[in-house]
């Protein structure tokens, strides 16, 4: 089957040359990666330390097949299904603040897909301290608010974070696909506008 | 002194570390990460990072769902 970009050369040149990667592959983060790869990014380099469990698949991009599978290894099944000619680079593994610049250090943007508010802050300054690249990062993706809540904004030289800023996983009435995969449309769009040169969120 | 904290001036005492300004803002210090005129401020160095006036700081405060 040939399978021809709908993008400009010039544009998909540079997203099939560009590496990012992808932190957490939960319900944000299976989502993000989806999405780009079916754009057209090259290498993905994709981290998890979890399983598919059949409750995740309600709201994350796996399916009944991969329950019991690491999340790496399912989502690179997804990918390459997706889009043959994509790279993938694997860690499989808890991420910290001492590994994670080595995980992601010839990455141009990393897309911080991680579940918990603390570890989420440690990724964002570990990657920013020992990696010369741009994170975009998810804050408040939970509930049933509007999606026009969910905005893109540019808070550090090198962060842009997307989310409503409030609504926490851990309380209230739960996470939806729908919302969380608005959310992962922003991220995965910023890194893209980035690649392209566009630092405007 | 003052210095602008995401955007905004703000008045603190004299001797205010980047970890005081986190607390001063109700903020939870695992929770932050902390930007000082362009530059991270990691957690470890918050205690002992004195704000100078006219600094410009960006604080970013994360909830939980990924």
């Amino acid at each position: 089957m040939m399978r021809e970009s709908p993008l400009p050369g010039d544009v998909a040149s540079r997203l099939s040359g560009a590496k990012v990667g992808v932190a957490g592959l939960g319900g944000m983060g299976s989502h993000v990666a989806v999405a780009l790869a079916r754009s057209g990014i090259g290498t993905l380099v994709v981290a998890d330390f979890d399983v598919v469990d059949g409750s995740n698949l309600f709201r994350q991009c796996y399916l009944p097949k991969d329950v019991g599978s690491r999340k790496t290894d399912a989502l690179r099944e997804t990918l390459s299904a997706i889009e043959p000619d994509i790279r993938i680079e694997v860690f499989d593994g808890r991420l910290d603040g001492d590994n994670a610049p080595g995980v992601f250090s010839d990455c141009e943007v990393v897309c911080e897909c991680l579940d918990q508010a603390d570890q989420k802050a440690m990724l964002v300054e570990s990657l920013l301290l020992g990696t010369g690249c741009t994170v975009v990062s998810c804050s408040g993706m939970a509930g049933f608010g509007s999606s026009n809540e969910i905005v893109t904004r540019k808070r550090m030289r090198r962060l842009y974070v997307c989310g409503d800023g409030i609504s926490e996983a851990s309380e209230g009435p739960g996470l939806t696909a729908a919302r969380v995969m608005v959310c992962a449309g922003h991220v995965a769009n910023m890194a893209i506008r980035l690649l392209l040169g566009e630092d405007k969120p | 002194m003052r210095v602008t904290v995401n955007g905004e001036v703000m008045e603190v005492p004299e001797g205010t570390t980047a970890e005081d300004l986190v607390s001063m803002l109700g903020h939870r210090t695992d929770r932050v990460a902390v930007e000082v005129d362009g530059e991270i401020c990691p957690r470890d160095r918050r205690g002992s990072f004195v704000l100078t006036p006219g600094q410009r700081i960006e604080l970013v405060s994360f909830v939980g769902g990924g």
